[in-house]
Formats: structure tokens, sequence, C-alpha cells
């Protein structure tokens, strides 16, 4: 994907841009809000990085001219500023995520590549399938090499999340989020001793593991070895 | 820096007091004086005036030849020489009456007379004295007068009175009002050497009282209650730096430990990336720490009020059990709830979770395996009550106050993971919503209960 990243911190858009060409992505840089509202109506990107505090035109602003002008693409605010209330305007504004700094590379790369995947327009489903891994969503049923595996209510949203982003990192902080509805600072491993109760649950008892930990990131279902 | 004398509030204010008193004073010795010295004046004059008044009406009715006859017959009686009688012509030379020529002096409108009198019969003395003229007919005229000598005495000797009496009251009122002004500069002396001590550094004094309750007893009872919460909270402020700096230096230490280790490495990829791995950690519980007290900070600025909405506290606690519940289960604990439903509460939902799971997570980290814990919600009196009991090593009743201080760990506590801020953050979400957190003995282990409604 190629992403435009406009922040004018230059060694945090230097550390972001190199992130992401290691990972197989392209970046641009835009060093202003103005100039970054040129770009991103100009040149054609998947995704975009807002910083929330710019020099000539605001964050906000650039976000609400892109979308009064109908650009579509998705928006993810960065900013120092980490209330409710901040994220809140930010979302409001019309941005799709917002990531408070200081944050993990990792972090950053597992929300833009949700964003980007939700996107790509994605009818509604009913049946979720990574490799012999299937949920019918309808049933609240959960197979794996046709054997029925019973799950928690909320092992299921887990694992439905992690299948809704299979093949992409998603974070701790992302699972809180969006499984369990609460922003919060959980002070231990506790998100962890979930993932390894629903892991013992899907993969104990087979010989490929699809529920894997990403070192220093968060976890990934992935189908390939 | 000491003022002046005149600058001095209290010297300012005796003088205005002098001033005030003096001027009342004046106005009164005023009246005393208009009242006796002014009244025999005023008689004098009357009592001229009704002689002249009966002179011209003698002249009327008996002629020139009657009023000379009664003037002669007056003069003669008057033994004591007061009266001063005389009738000249047109020409002012005299005719009849005990004074030798017409005076000089000129006539007050009405006719009145100051002049001297230097009268043989009372020796060479003169002698002041007060007259009226009057013109008869035939262009005669008559004067009339008193040798007013005593009555000025006796008016000088009221002046005199008087003025001795304003004198002494000004000096009273003065030496009053120094000794006044001097008893309170030196109590607001006092209070503002010991402000300049404190000033200079010795937080530790305090400003004496007189000790008889009066308004400055007062002031000085508040500014010492003032001066005790101003080194409480310096206190404060100084253990919290404290235990920042010191908590802070032991990841710096490793962090720094670790890097120096990858700068000398020469080994291999694997130990470098476990190295830098370990570097990244340490710096991430570093910024933990960091964001964990930021939102305290936040917390305690009150501005999250702002985004209350009502709250379900038993869906909450249900949430933050469920959240818990496998990492109680991983350390062969109990985790029993006993929810009952209370009314909603407004407060911050994001915050009060925070809270609850911190004190879950306490429960969980400092009760030994195979522990029993109960989340609970009951509906007190004055609003619901959210609690997490465990029977751990509780905490002694005399640190219950200080582990809700920011850093502050109990020492058997040290080498297990965590900020020291757990509980610091709970107390301030407690305040944020005036609730109140009380830290209970749960014979045996720790009972920590957020009361709604109960704090200020």
């Amino acid at each position: 994907m190629r992403v435009l990243i406009i922040e004018d911190d230059p060694q945090a858009a230097g550390f972001v841009a190199k992130g992401l060409k290691e990972s197989g992505h392209g970046a641009d840089h835009a060093a202003d809000g103005r100039d970054g509202l040129y770009l991103a109506t100009e040149g054609r990107y998947d995704a975009l990085v807002v910083d929330r505090m710019l020099p000539g035109l605001d964050g906000m602003a650039v976000i609400q001219a892109l979308r009064a002008s109908g650009h579509r693409m998705p928006v993810l605010i960065l900013s120092a500023m980490g209330e409710v209330d901040d994220r809140v305007e930010g979302l409001r504004a019309g941005g799709d995520d917002y990531l408070v700094k200081p944050f993990a590379f990792a972090e950053l790369l597992a929300r833009l590549e949700a964003l980007v995947r939700r996107g790509e327009a994605e009818a509604p489903r009913t049946r979720l399938q990574v490799a012999d891994l299937e949920m019918d969503l309808l049933a609240r049923r959960v197979r794996r090499a046709e054997r029925a595996i019973d799950l928690q209510p909320r092992e299921f949203r887990l694992l439905e999340y992690l299948m809704r982003h299979a093949g992409q990192v998603v974070t701790r902080t992302m699972l809180l989020e969006h499984v369990w509805d609460y922003h919060f600072d959980p002070q231990t491993n506790v998100i962890d001793v979930h993932v390894s109760r629903l892991r013992s649950k899907i993969d104990r008892d087979f010989d490929r593991t699809l529920l894997q930990t990403v070192r220093g990131a968060g976890y990934m279902l992935r189908a390939g070895e | 820096m000491r003022l002046g004398l005149f600058r001095s509030a209290t010297f300012r204010l005796a003088l205005l007091y002098m001033g005030l008193f003096g001027g009342s004073v004046l106005v009164l010795l005023g009246f005393i004086h208009w009242s006796t010295a002014g009244y025999m004046a005023r008689q004098t004059d009357a009592t001229i005036e009704a002689e002249i008044a009966g002179l011209a009406e003698r002249y009327r009715s008996q002629g020139l030849a009657g009023l000379t006859a009664l003037i002669a017959d007056r003069v003669s009686r008057d033994r004591a020489g007061l009266s001063v009688y005389l009738l000249a012509d047109a020409k002012l030379t005299p005719l009849v009456g005990n004074l030798d020529g017409w005076p000089a002096a000129d006539p007050e409108p009405g006719g009145w007379l100051d002049f001297s009198l230097g009268r043989s019969s009372r020796g060479t003395t003169t002698h002041p004295a007060r007259a009226r003229s009057f013109v008869l007919r035939g262009n005669f005229h008559l004067l009339v007068g008193r040798d007013v000598h005593d009555l000025e005495e006796v008016q000088h000797l009221i002046v005199g009175t008087l003025a001795w009496g304003l004198a002494i009251t000004l000096v009273l009122a003065l030496a009053g009002g120094a000794m006044l002004s001097r008893s309170m500069a030196r109590r607001i002396e006092a209070i503002n050497e010991t402000s300049r001590e404190i000033m200079s550094g010795d937080l530790d004094r305090r400003i004496r009282g007189h000790g008889s309750g009066d308004d400055f007893d007062q002031l000085v009872d508040n500014l010492n209650t003032m001066l005790d919460r101003i080194q409480v909270l310096m206190a404060g402020v100084r253990e919290v730096s404290d235990n920042i700096a010191h908590d802070l230096r032991t990841p710096l230490t490793r962090l720094r430990n670790d890097l120096e280790l990858v700068r000398n490495l020469e080994a291999g990829p694997e130990e470098l990336r476990t190295r830098v791995e370990h570097a990244v950690g340490e710096a991430d519980g570093l910024l933990g720490t960091f964001n964990a007290l930021l939102r305290i900070a936040r917390i305690e600025s009150g501005a999250r009020r702002a985004a209350f909405s009502q709250v379900d506290l038993q869906a909450l606690a249900a949430d933050v059990a469920e959240l818990y519940d496998p990492l109680a289960e991983q350390r062969d604990q109990t985790l029993s709830l006993a929810l009952a439903a209370v009314p909603q509460v407004r407060g911050d939902r994001d915050l009060l979770f925070q809270a609850c799971a911190n004190l879950l997570d306490n429960a969980i980290k400092y009760t030994p395996q195979g522990g029993a814990i109960e989340l609970g919600l009951a509906a007190e009196a004055r609003g619901p009550c959210l609690s997490v009991a465990d029977d751990g090593p509780g905490v002694p009743p005399e640190l219950r106050n200080k582990v809700l201080q920011r850093f502050y760990r109990l020492e058997t506590s040290r080498s297990t993971p965590g900020n020291g801020l757990g509980l610091s953050l709970v107390s301030a979400v407690a305040r944020l919503h005036g609730a109140e957190l009380r830290l209970q003995d749960n014979a045996p282990g720790l009972r920590v209960a957020l009361c709604f409604g109960s704090g200020q």
C-alpha cells in the first residue's frame, strides 16, 4: 500500500516512513498541512497518517477538507493528546483510527493494515474461514477440521476479530478496544492469558498452529506455514 | 523589610484617631465657649441696649434737662465706675457724663464701639470698654457703655482653660494612639518576623499567638494552619520526586546496561536481538510509568468530569471479572462475584473500569496461589459500593494511607512487578467521582471498597 505521512517532526516521519518501506509499502512525506492536503488530493494513496498538530493547516482541518471534497481514503490520526475527548474529536472530524504518541511501529502498521483492509469493500459475511478453521457467524459455531470447538461468548468475539484480520498483526490495545470495548491500560498480561486460552482450544490438538504471537507487537492468525 | 514610622498603618491609624478625637473635642469646647463667655458678652450688650432705650425714652418725655439729670444721677450712683455715660452735642463736645471726651474709635455698624478707658479712679491702668452710641433728636450724641475689663478677664480664663483642655486631650490621644499602635505594630511585626524567617528557609517556624483568641490570634492560627498544609504538600512533592528518581533509576540503569552490552557485543544476531528486545521492554516500561503518572495528573485536574455519563456498575464489574478470571484461574485462585443490582452512577466508564481492574489486578497479584477473591457490589444508604476482598497478606492499618501515595510499595511487594501507581490511580478516580476509597481489614486479607456518594 502507498501511505502519505503528514507530520512536521522529521524524525517521527522518518521513523514511520522507514518502517513502512521495510515492510514493503510505499511512503511519502509532507511536512505541513498545506503540502499534505495538496499531495493527498493529487496523488493516489491507500491511507493517510496525519499528525494532529501541524504548522500551516491543522491536522483536523486537513481531514475535514479532504472529507468535504469527497476523498474517502482511510486516515489514521497521530497525536500526543490521548484523552477520550481528543479521540472522539479526531474521529468525528473524519479520522478512522487514533493512535497516541509515543507508539510502537508494530501498532501503527497493524492499525494501518486493518484500516486499508476494511476499506476494500467487504460484503456482510456470515462465514469466516482461515485454513481449516471455520466460523459460522449466524449459528455462532466454530469448527476446525470438521471438529466442533466450544467457545465462551468473549472467546468467540476474540476469535472473530482475529479471523476478520487474518494475516495481519493485531495488537493488545486493538483487542481491548474492539473485543472488550474499553479504553484502558491493563497493568498485567491479562490479554495474553485470554489469547493463550483461546489458542489451547483452537490449536492444541492440531499439528499446525494458527494463532501466533508476534514478538514486541501482538498476535496474528495465519493460514500459511 | 521594615516600614518607616509614618508608613506604618498602625501609626497612621493612631494619627487619624487623634485627629478625629481632637476635632470632636474642639467642637465640644467651642460650644462651651459660646454658651459661657459668649453668653456674658451678649448679656452686657443687652443691658447697654436697654439702658439706651431708657435714656432715649426720658429724652423724649422730659427733654434735654430730664436726660441730663438722669445721666448725672446714674453716674453718681455708679460707685464702682463700671458704667460709661456721655452726652455730647452735634460737634461731639461733652455736655454731661463720666467720660472726658468722645472716644476716637470708629463705630461698628449699629453704633457699637470698643475703646480703652484711662480713668484715674481705677488707677493708671487702662481698661477696655464696650459702648453704643445713639443720635437723639436735636443732633445730640448719646454714648452708653460698660467697663468690660472683668468680663474679658473671665473670658480669657475660660478660653485659657479650654485651650489647656484641648492640649491635654491631644496629648492624651496621641499617647493613647501611640500605645495602641505600638501593641498592634508589635503583633504585626511578630508575624512579619516569622514570615521573614520562613522565607529565608526555616519552614518549621510558626507564628506565636497572644493566647487571647482575638482576631489577631485567629489570623495567626489560620496562617499557621496554612503553613502546616504547605509543609505537608511540600513533603508530599518531595517524597514523590524522590520516589520517581528512585523508581526510574532502576529501569534506566537496566536499559543502559543492555545498550552497553549491545555496543560491546561481538555475538551473533540472535543475542543482539534479545538484548535489544530487553532494552525496548525497559523503555516501554518507563513510558508506561510516565503515562500512568500523566493520567493520574489529568484525572486529578478534573477535566474529564465533562465527559461523565450514566454507568451500569453491575455490567462493568461483570466485564472486569470476566477479563481477569483467567488470570486468577492461572494462579489457582477462586474469583467469586456478589453483584447486587444498584442504581446507575454518573461517571467515566473507562476510568471506572480501569479503577476496578487495578483493584482486581492487585488482589490477584498479592494473594498467594489458591487464595479466594471476592468482587462485590452492594447498595448502601448513600450510594453503591464496589469492593474487592481477598485473603492475602493485607496491608497494616498504619500503612493504609501510604499505599495510596504515588510509587509507594510495601517492602514485601517490591519484588512483584508493578509501578506503585495502581492504587494512586484508583484514589484519583475515586476523588474525581466524589467517591470514598476505603481500605479495610478483611481478617485475613484486604478489602478495598469504592463507595459512591460518601466522599466530598
